[in-house]
């Protein structure tokens, strides 16, 4: 029994580590210098996680192992060891705070900071179960909104007021297009109830929340067409809300928007 | 307050006669904690149902379930689930399995069952308020349920409750009086628990037995100590937040709502609310709750290992300060469930610092677990198994939890089925065998008989690699970025990749859950026909095991007991046997 | 040595036995009933803080209304003092005395009633309801009704409990320790007022 059970529990979280390690599922290509920010940090926790992991795991089978076939003589009596108490309570507190501040920075860079000069801004509005994205259109300026004239049929799902200069030219699409290594604006809002902007290339997600307005900032490096996914619980289509965001060069960016301000 | 009457202000009840105040309304703790006991089975069993059809519907979305139609004749119309009653079972699973298995059955049921007996007391200090307990959460329960029968269906807004989406009838099928039952349900179980926690309280510090101080208590009663104290902070503040929502609901107030919205085309009349200030109130309450979940499964766990490594508990002292620190800390770290939520990227980083720094006292009790192994006599008890491997799934669920903690990276698990692996890893397993580990080792005491050893050992084998299986592989889907309360797998192209491992994980679900058959077949069947057990059959050392099984109606039958010792004397060098209990006046022969 | 070292800590204050810190069980349940209620309230009025700060608060409240709430709060505080006097009463023997200013509290806490009726009827007239008011924000009058509403209902309990403990008392049914434990609960109710009246009342005052 007692090798038995030491046996099984090494070989059941040595079958939860493997993939790990093999990679069969793992993070979804790195666009952006955010998103490799991101993996750096997540494989310093794994190591670190990892090792404990693997060390806490493998003292358990032991003792259970050496502990458990014992026939004769009796237990120890201690009633423990202030030393070791000590010793592994610092080493613990010391590796979590050691991730903390390292964590701490990735996430100062990206969400303490605005959005670089001359970032493209593009207003992403969730909605049951669809993403409307706004380009503010020629002038560089978003039109006024006003929720009575929203006509989801009519092609003017955001209810752009239609009495506000500034709205003429704005482009109501529902997919995304940037241009590669162009830092980019998102102003996320609802409609409805609350939503979550995820893009797993760029490793970022913002919930969506009715009667804010959020902004975060990205750069994507790598020209693709990706997957937008809604990572909050939304409904009954919450599984289905999705859209793309297509990473392009310049040139087929400025063709992109053209095609769509014409119409 | 006035009929409440403290069980030891003059002389102990006498024991009732007749069913009704023997068997339902009754006043004894012991009945009471079976009653609770019994509650959770219940639950636990329904949301197990619930949780192979959310598997069932993850792989085989289209596949016709004519009876299922008969079950839920809207949400499943033709026999197909759809995409909405995969959420309303989901959020029923979460809500029953937190609510009505792991906050009902470690603490209001093993814990009104001996919490008393461990102390040497005769009964709670309120055993009326206890009564009333009991049968509030007992309505609470059945209101839950009807929200599956009612127009709609039950709620999909996940056992979370965000609004705007729980706030509006608009927002989708089951959001309209579903959604109200679950809310009315919450704040009777919250109003039950509260009334349990003080009751708790009260208990642990004024019916001590003498030479029991609290350095001398079973670390089983710090933890439901500990766990009342958690709850009665914590369910005060999900009872306001239950009551804001309910007007947001039915008064027409706009709390959670603000100006603005518009849904399923509808201009929604409400203004000034923020979603965020019920995420605030939930998180606040639903932080100390997931260690509501944990504490009682950790002061038994403690309990058996040292029982059966025949060794006093490595530690105890840390082991308290473990216990307190931890219900501490949960009070400060509920923003790590919003880091993404629109909240002050700012206040992310304390509330992270807060979040990491549980790492160490749980750090203190995993070590302090193996190192009471470690120099042992282990008996490999089927108690003693689910222990042991309560340790491992604690840790691989803790370690999770480290990931994150940490705002960076829990930006890209945040909402994924990493999150989902972290919960079930911790709370769905590691909670759960606490349970087990609990029954196991009680029953004895609380039926007069012994469960069948081999089949509880076959039952450990299955649960502990099943639940591997189902669980583990939600990190690999967490790390693809597969979303959470996703109905099917079929909306984004990413998720493709997931098939094979939601496959494995629904047929590892199904043997699972089916060897719980095995588990609830020896529960009643040892129940009747058991081994009759002795008073101490684990030649353990804390109160409970002083009295006959099951216990006398007033449990020491008149007598009051004197405690000499602290709860862990295991293999005392020159004692006659390896294990002195904690009423033995005989000194031990060895100072140490 | 050993039996020394057993003396010891069963002497303590800590040790176990029946109420070691000599706090009666009863009392010790409503302080901790108390603790968790105030819990309850701090969240509303935090809530009531999240949505004023969130928005253009209306400051409805003119003389009159004040000098209303003024004289509850008046009304509530006399209801205190008569309920020490009841305790005290209560501990010295005084059976009928005790139920006497029992009655007294009772009295001042239906009088609150009333007038806080009165107050809520006339609002109502003025068009306030939980979900609108002449005044804008609507949640002014959801916050006004949810608050002062669920504080009604604790001064409305407290009223039958209180009576539920002098019909005991004088029928020497309870002991004394039930009247001061009625007592904290009352006072309790009160407190919660004294946080009511100056953040819903006082802060939306019209008379600066
Ligand atoms: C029993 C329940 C339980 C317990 C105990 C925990 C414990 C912890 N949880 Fe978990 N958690 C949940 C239940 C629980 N959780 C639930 C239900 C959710 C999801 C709710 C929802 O959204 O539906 C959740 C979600 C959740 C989140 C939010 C994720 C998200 O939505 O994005 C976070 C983030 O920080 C988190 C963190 C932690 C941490 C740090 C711990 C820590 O307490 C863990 C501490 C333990 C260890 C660290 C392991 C043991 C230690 C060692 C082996 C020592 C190491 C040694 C050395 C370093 C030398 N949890
Ligand atoms: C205690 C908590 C608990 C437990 C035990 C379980 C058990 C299970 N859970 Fe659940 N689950 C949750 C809590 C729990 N879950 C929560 C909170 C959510 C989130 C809901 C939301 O998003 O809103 C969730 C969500 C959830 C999802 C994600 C849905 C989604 O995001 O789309 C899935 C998917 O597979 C799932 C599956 C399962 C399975 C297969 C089981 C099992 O059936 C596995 C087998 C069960 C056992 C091994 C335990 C048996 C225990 C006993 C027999 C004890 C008996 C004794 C007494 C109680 C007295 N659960
Ligand atoms: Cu939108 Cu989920
Ligand atoms: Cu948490």
């Amino acid at each position: 029994m007692p090798l038995l059970l030491a046996l099984v529990i090494w070989l059941v979280c040595l079958a939860l580590a493997l993939p790990f390690f093999t990679r069969t599922w793992w993070f979804p290509v790195a666009i952006s210098e955010h998103a490799r920010q991101v993996d750096t940090q997540f494989m310093f926790t794994l190591v670190v996680t990892g090792v404990i992991f693997i060390v806490a795991q493998l003292a358990l089978g032991y003792v259970v192992f050496n502990y458990g076939r014992r026939r004769s003589g009796a237990a120890t009596y201690s009633h423990g060891n202030n030393t070791m108490e000590v010793l592994w309570t610092s080493a613990t507190a010391i590796l979590f705070i050691g991730l903390t501040i390292m964590g701490g920075s990735v996430w100062a860079r990206v969400h303490f900071m605005g959005a670089p000069p001359g970032a493209i801004p593009i207003e992403v509005t969730g909605q049951q179960f669809v993403w409307n994205m706004r380009y503010a259109g020629p002038d560089g300026k978003f039109g006024a909104l006003d929720i009575r004239q929203i006509n989801d049929a009519g092609g003017n799902p955001l209810g752009v007021d239609s009495k506000d200069p500034a709205g003429k030219d704005d482009i109501v699409v529902p997919t995304m297009a940037v241009p590669v290594n162009r830092p980019v604006e998102l102003i996320l809002r609802t409609k409805d109830v609350t939503h979550s902007f995820f893009v797993p290339e760029l490793r970022l997600k913002q919930d969506t929340v009715p009667g804010m307005t959020i902004r975060i900032h990205f750069t994507a490096e790598t020209v693709g067409k990706y997957e937008i996914a809604c990572a909050e619980l939304c409904g009954l289509g919450h599984y289905k809300m999705r859209s793309f965001l297509e990473v392009m060069e310049p040139a087929d960016f400025e063709k992109w928007l053209q095609k769509r301000s014409t119409r | 307050m006035a009929e409440l009457a403290p069980a030891h202000a003059a002389h102990a009840h006498a024991a009732p006669t007749g069913f009704i105040r023997k068997y339902i309304f009754s006043l004894d703790h012991k009945v009471i904690g079976l009653q609770y006991y019994f509650l959770a089975l219940v639950a636990v069993f329904v949301g197990m149902a619930l949780s192979l059809l959310m598997r069932w519907h993850l792989v085989w979305p289209q596949s016709h379930m004519g009876w299922l139609e008969k079950l839920f004749p809207a949400g499943a119309a033709g026999g197909v689930m759809t995409p909405e009653l995969y959420l309303s079972l989901m959020t029923m699973h979460g809500t029953i399995m937190v609510f009505f298995v792991l906050t009902t059955a470690p603490q209001s049921g093993f814990g009104n069952y001996i919490l008393p007996i461990q102390i040497g007391a005769e009964d709670m200090a309120f055993p009326t308020l206890n009564m009333l307990s009991f049968w509030v959460t007992f309505v609470g329960f059945v209101v839950l349920i009807a929200a599956f029968f009612v127009t709609g269906g039950a709620p999909l807004s996940g056992w979370t409750a965000y609004p705007p989406m729980s706030a509006l009838p608009e927002a989708g099928p089951g959001e309209g009086a579903g959604q109200t039952l679950w809310i009315v349900s919450l704040a009777l179980f919250s109003a039950a628990s509260l009334l349990g926690a003080l009751n708790f309280i009260t208990t642990t510090l004024d019916l001590r037995a003498r030479g029991l101080s609290l350095m001398r208590m079973p670390l089983t009663c710090w933890t439901w100590f500990v766990t009342a104290i958690l709850g009665l902070l914590a369910f005060a503040v999900l009872l306001a937040a239950g009551v804001l929502l309910l007007m947001d609901r039915i008064a027409g107030t706009s709390f959670f709502v603000p100006a603005g919205l518009v849904v399923s085309d509808r201009v929604i009349n409400h203004s000034g609310g923020s979603p965020l200030l019920w995420q605030h109130l939930f998180w606040f309450f639903g932080h100390p709750e997931v260690y509501i979940a944990i504490l009682p499964g950790m002061g038994v766990v403690s309990q058996v290992i040292s029982t059966f490594s025949r060794k006093p508990i490595f530690g105890y002292r840390a082991m308290v300060f473990a216990i307190l620190a931890i219900g501490a800390l949960g009070f400060g770290v509920w923003g790590h469930h919003m880091f993404i939520s629109g909240m002050s990227p700012y206040s992310a980083m304390a509330f992270s610092v807060l979040t990491m720094s549980i790492g160490v006292p749980s750090a203190i009790k995993t070590f302090n677990w193996i190192g009471t192994l470690w120099g042992g006599k282990i008996r490999f008890t089927t108690p003693m198994m689910f222990a042991i491997g309560f340790v491992s799934v604690f840790v691989t669920g803790g370690l999770s939890g480290m990931f994150l903690g940490q705002p960076p990276v829990d930006l890209f698990f945040h909402d994924t089925y990493f999150v989902v692996a972290h919960f079930h890893m911790i709370m769905g397993v590691a909670s759960i065998f606490g349970i087990f580990a609990a029954t196991y080792y009680w029953f004895p005491k609380m039926f007069g008989r012994m469960m069948n050893d081999p089949l509880g050992k076959l039952h450990f084998w299955i649960t502990f690699i099943g639940v591997y299986a189902v669980f583990g592989p939600m990190h690999y889907l967490g790390l693809i970025g597969h979303p959470r309360r996703y109905a099917e797998i079929t909306g984004v192209n990413y998720l493709a990749q997931s098939h094979p491992l939601h496959l494995f994980m629904t047929i590892a679900a199904l043997i699972t859950v089916g060897a719980q058959l095995i588990f609830l077949f020896n529960l009643f069947w040892s129940m009747f026909k058991g081994k009759k057990a002795e008073m101490n059959p684990w030649e353990a050392t804390t109160l409970e095991w002083t009295v006959p099984s099951p216990p006398p109606h007033d449990n020491f039958a008149g007598a009051h007991p004197v405690v000499y010792r602290g709860p862990y004397e295991y293999s005392v060098p020159g004692a006659p046997k390896d294990y002195i209990m904690q009423n033995d006046p005989e000194p031990a022969k060895a100072a140490h | 040595m050993a039996d020394a070292k057993v003396e010891a800590v069963t002497a303590g204050a800590w040790s176990g036995g029946a109420e070691p810190y000599a706090v009666k069980s009863k009392k010790l349940g409503m302080w901790l009933f108390i603790i968790s209620d105030a819990l309850t309230f701090s969240a509303l009025l935090v809530a009531y803080s999240y949505v004023r700060v969130a928005n253009k608060w209306p400051t409805p409240f003119e003389a009159g209304a004040v000098i209303n709430a003024t004289v509850m709060t008046f009304v509530l505080l006399s209801s205190s003092v008569t309920m020490v006097l009841a305790v005290s009463a209560a501990h010295r023997g005084l059976r009928s005395l005790a139920v006497k200013w029992i009655g007294a509290t009772m009295l001042g806490g239906v009088l609150f009633d009333i007038l806080h009726g009165r107050e809520w009827l006339h609002l109502i007239e003025e068009g306030v309801t939980p979900f609108g008011n002449p005044w804008g924000v609507p949640l002014f009058g959801a916050s006004f009704f949810t608050l002062t509403g669920l504080h009604m209902l604790h001064v409305t309990c407290g009223v039958i409990y209180l009576g539920v403990v002098a019909a005991g008392f004088g029928r020497g049914k309870f002991e004394s320790l039930d009247v001061e434990v009625s007592g904290l609960y009352w006072h309790f109710v009160d407190l919660v007022w004294m946080f009511i009246f100056p953040l819903v009342y006082l802060m939306s005052n019209r008379m600066i």
